[in-house]
């Protein structure tokens, strides 16, 4: 029988084969339909993680002697606008949270009512969408218990944390789901490191969610708004880099 | 009736024998594990640019000290071609579901139908110096089937697809789930078997490393060996035995 595979054959076209495909997973993931099926691994990921742990599954949590000597900043490493400057050489004593959205009472707290709240210490490894870790000691009040004083409403579904840091003009913003938000590790931390929370880590005050990546810790937050869908914020996807980038909004994973 | 049987001979009474070797779920998922392992390593590559250096212990950043520092892979080896750490873990984290459910269901079927125990158990005295060196010879000769038992699988091919499917692809899988800040609050033991994430992901690049050399490997002898019988014993399960065995 004649060979319709023969060796020199099948090499050429296994090379020129794979070029094809590796070429070919750039177009494709142009395509609309295809993007929505390479998109859907998001869901299922969440569901599953979701699923096999429970609210409470705890991050771990290490001695101070397993730290980062270095605990490098990322993203913006200082937000340098003209407002956050003013707020900044003052210490932080004009700044105010501000609690609203779907809740009974508004708040605007200062910084010293926020370190009067009974707060959380942990020491937790921060990983990097990029891949890498460090691990640092944060500390501040559990973000539940700041909701529980606002009244946050049974109709809310997420927290929407806008920033001080301008991205392409507007502020940083990011969102996490009540699951989440009432994580016993999820703390507003006012502190790093035994030390008051410097201004490349996100003074005054940033989101620790420690079972997800880094970019949803936002920093330099100035306002949280319970809301009953992302649809309204930004264009949609609950997050800057979840719109402009197409992460993901589940960074568990 | 899913079983390896032997074929008639063929009709023009030539000594080629046929044989059906591979069942319908080695094939399937042979197939689907092939596509899946090229976009895991095309995108995990991508995702490996973004951070080009390796830890061990449970932190590592750039003041840390890596114990493996690369230059960034070319886009023509990675997905997406261009530097896009969002859509390469869109692909990655997708097609990791079929790696892993995939490599569970071969599992299970492969118990089922007997392929582990019949195909892939080392027997003792394989493994004994004087066969493991005449086992050698006969691939420095590129005689690679036992003309007794020509459907068998030699002790090299065991081993090498023993360590694929029960050492490598599991350790991909696990590890993968090690750098998962999710995962880790679920299961915090993978954290303890893997000595920590950033040891995790450093094993994650090694098992990677030790999978493309099979791939290579496994590629090369197909060739050597006879790619058309091959190839096609691997989408219809038939296989001619070598005429030089039989």
């Amino acid at each position: 029988m004649k060979r319709l595979i023969t060796r020199r054959a099948l090499v050429a076209t296994g090379a020129i084969g794979a070029g094809a495909l590796l070429s070919g997973c750039d177009r494709i993931a142009e395509n609309p339909g295809f993007r929505k099926i390479l998109f859907s691994g998001e869901k299922m990921n969440m569901g599953l993680q979701r699923a096999l742990s429970n609210r409470h599954s705890l991050a771990t949590e290490f001695r101070p002697d397993q730290m980062s000597p270095v605990f490098r900043t990322n993203g913006t490493n200082n937000p340098n606008t003209p407002d956050y400057n003013a707020m900044a050489a003052e210490r932080f004593a004009g700044w105010r949270l501000q609690v609203g959205g779907l809740v009974a009472t508004p708040l605007s707290l200062s910084l010293a009512q926020i370190r009067a709240i009974p707060a959380r210490t942990q020491i937790t490894r921060h990983d990097c969408v990029e891949g890498w870790s460090a691990i640092g000691k944060w500390h501040g009040p559990m973000l539940g218990t700041i909701l529980k004083a606002a009244g946050i409403r049974r109709d809310a579904r997420y927290l929407v944390f806008t920033c001080a840091d301008l991205y392409r003009g507007h502020n940083y913003y990011e969102s996490i789901d009540v699951v989440d938000a009432f994580h016993p590790q999820t703390i507003l931390a006012w502190a790093m490191n035994d030390a008051v929370l410097d201004i490349g880590h996100g003074a005054p005050l940033r989101l620790r969610v420690e079972r997800q990546l880094g970019y949803k810790h936002a920093k330099y937050v100035m306002r949280i708004d319970a809301v009953a869908s992302l649809a309204g914020i930004g264009l949609g996807k609950g997050g800057y880099w979840e719109d402009h980038v197409d992460y993901d909004w589940y960074a568990g994973i | 009736m899913d079983e390896p049987t032997p074929a008639p001979d063929s009709a023009h009474g030539a000594p080629a024998r046929t044989i059906y070797r591979h069942r319908v779920a080695t094939r399937l998922w042979h197939w689907i594990n092939a596509i899946t392992i090229f976009i895991m390593i095309g995108s995990g590559l991508m995702i490996f640019n973004a951070h080009p250096h390796l830890y061990w212990g449970n932190y590592g950043a750039n003041f840390d000290h890596p114990w493996l520092s690369l230059p960034r892979w070319p886009g023509w080896l990675t997905i997406p071609s261009t530097y896009n750490l969002a859509l390469s873990r869109r692909w990655h984290m997708l097609f990791a579901l079929l790696l892993g459910f995939g490599l569970l269901a071969f599992m299970a079927t492969s118990l089922i139908n007997r392929h582990f125990q019949r195909d892939l158990r080392v027997r003792a005295d394989e493994l004994k110096p004087r066969s493991l060196l005449h086992d050698l010879k006969e691939h420095l000769a590129f005689r690679f089937h036992d003309p007794a038992n020509p459907a068998a699988f030699n002790i090299f091919q065991k081993l090498s697809y023993v360590l694929v499917i029960f050492v490598l692809i599991p350790l991909m899988i696990f590890t993968g789930l090690t750098m998962s800040p999710g995962m880790d609050a679920a299961w915090p033991w993978l954290l303890d078997i893997f000595g920590g994430r950033q040891s995790a992901r450093s094993i994650h690049f090694i098992a990677a490393a030790g999978l493309v050399a099979f791939i290579i490997v496994h590629l090369a002898l197909v060739i050597l060996a006879d790619p058309w019988n091959e190839v096609r014993s691997m989408i219809t399960g038939r296989w001619t035995v070598p005429k030089e065995d039989s």
